[in-house]
């Protein structure tokens, strides 16, 4: 990232590859060099880092790290673009390591099997110049940010939900602001539905993610002007780009004039996340085969369905009493009896275990989450229900 | 009164219904006072109140910025999806 010449040298299958790059005087032999010389640590190998680590390796960066601890699911194939059906079941580190050497076996790169925690971020991230967040929770999105603030380093940031998408490149040092001068403060766990609850258009993480690759290519070869300052948001269905300038806090907790966190904290308590409990850990839990033997007995339990009505048409669990979707619950409390056994479902226990905190608090006592919702349900119940 | 032009994302605009509207404030109206006048109507939007973006005119605000006839509020909740 410095003006000067990069000392490495383009061999002629470089130059043959690299060449509609190279005809542009902006990038050229120098931005070239600059970009082979140049490392960039992808965080996440899902939906952003899909068209990320293609574009980047295509580019001949030369370096690129990949940091994902997940493996390839069917459903990660409608928008994962790196991934494809021949590598469903493999670590997602190594099915990108393929796709991205078949694509460009000029450049190197490092792969990381593990989640990105407090005590290894700032050594995984120290070797590279540029990090790019490609993840998918608050937690490791603030853990991210504070890190690349730390190490001086610049953060180019995507997230995406539904038919938007947000784009922008936090770098203190150039004098713009970082995440948390935009949310000092994460918001309660639960509140922000993350895609898998809500939805993702599959060409969406297209769009966020080669914005990234652009920003990360300028930001190594020193051309253009970056999104520092800056925030894209953009709205697939409407088509439309929007633009918000932004501004550095002074006093903000990390990259402030004053910083009070000069080193990385507990993420999850931070966004308050309580540690997951392996087993059953109270009366409010049901397992699906659990709940398949009480709705076979007289006494079977009121089942609720509090997902959207058109995920009902995907799959649903037979004898379903009522649908009333998460977010409407609070105003349709009356509708329920709070005398009767109640189970509540979901696709994956999430929204239903929400649901049941809710009722909890409404003074409903006979009420039980399904764990692992449809998802379980298929898999220790009925296979013949989908599962998506 | 003035007018102005409301813009919501992401989560918001499950919650409210709608993608943008017009209303009408009191002069002198800040920000402030407008995403409390959302929150008093959908509940639900309470959770966000000192975790989001303020933009008027496509700038950075905050919940003192005052409000003119014709602005456009936008209110930017934080999104983690990336996977
Ligand atoms: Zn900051």
């Amino acid at each position: 990232m410095s003006n000067s010449m990069p000392d490495v040298a383009l061999s002629n299958e470089e130059i043959r590859r690299y060449s509609r790059h190279l005809i542009m005087p902006e990038v050229g032999m120098a931005g070239q060099r600059r970009l082979k010389q140049g490392s960039v640590l992808l965080i996440g190998t899902g939906g952003l880092g899909s068209p990320l680590a293609l574009y980047l390796a295509a580019a001949g960066v030369g370096h690129l790290g990949l940091v994902d601890f997940d493996v390839v699911d069917e459903s990660n194939l409608q928008r994962q673009i790196v991934h494809g059906s021949a590598t469903v079941g493999m670590p997602k580190i190594e099915s990108a390591r393929r796709r991205l050497l078949d694509l460009n076996p000029f450049i190197e790169i490092t792969t990381y099997e593990a989640q990105i925690t407090s005590a290894n971020a700032l050594d995984l991230m120290r070797p590279y110049d540029v990090i790019v967040d490609g993840t998918d929770n608050f937690p490791t999105r603030y853990l991210t940010n504070d890190a690349a603030v730390m190490l001086g380093k610049p953060n180019v940031y995507g997230s995406i939900f539904r038919f938007e998408g947000q784009a922008t490149v936090f770098s203190p040092r150039d004098g713009g602001p970082c995440y948390r001068c935009l949310y000092p403060e994460p918001p309660p766990p639960g509140l922000v539905p993350s895609c898998a609850e809500g939805g993702v258009l599959g060409v969406l993480p297209g769009v966020i993610g080669t914005i990234q690759a652009t920003e990360a290519i300028k930001l190594l070869t020193g051309i253009g002007e970056t999104l520092v300052g800056r925030l894209m948001l953009y709205d697939a269905l409407a088509m439309r780009f929007r633009e918000l300038k932004l501004r550095r806090n002074p006093q903000c907790p990390v990259c402030g004039d004053h910083p009070t966190v000069t080193e990385l904290i507990d993420y999850e308590q931070f966004c308050g996340i309580l540690p997951e409990v392996s087993t059953l850990n109270n009366q409010y839990e049901i397992t699906p085969a659990e709940l398949a033997a009480w709705l076979a007995r007289d006494d079977r339990p009121f089942l609720l369905d509090v997902r959207n009505p058109h995920e009902v048409a995907i799959a649903a669990i037979p004898g379903t009493d009522k649908l009333i979707p998460v977010d409407q619950l609070p105003e349709r409390l009356h509708e329920l009896d709070s005398s009767l056994e109640m189970v509540v479902y979901c696709r994956s226990g999430a929204r239903s275990g929400r649901a049941v905190e809710l009722l909890k608090s409404a003074g409903f006592r006979k009420v039980k989450n399904l764990v692992g919702g449809v998802l379980r349900w298929s898999d220790d119940v009925d296979p013949s229900v989908a599962k998506y | 009164m003035i007018s102005v032009r409301v813009r919501y994302f992401a989560g918001h605009r499950d919650i409210v219904g709608q993608a943008e509207q017009q209303m009408a404030l009191e002069p002198g109206a800040t920000v402030g006072d407008l995403w409390g006048l959302l929150v008093e109507r959908h509940p639900r939007l309470a959770g966000y109140s000192g975790r989001l973006l303020f933009a008027v005119n496509q700038e950075f605000a905050s919940p003192a910025t005052t409000l003119h006839d014709g602005d456009e509020v936008a209110f930017i909740p934080p999104v983690s999806g990336g996977v």
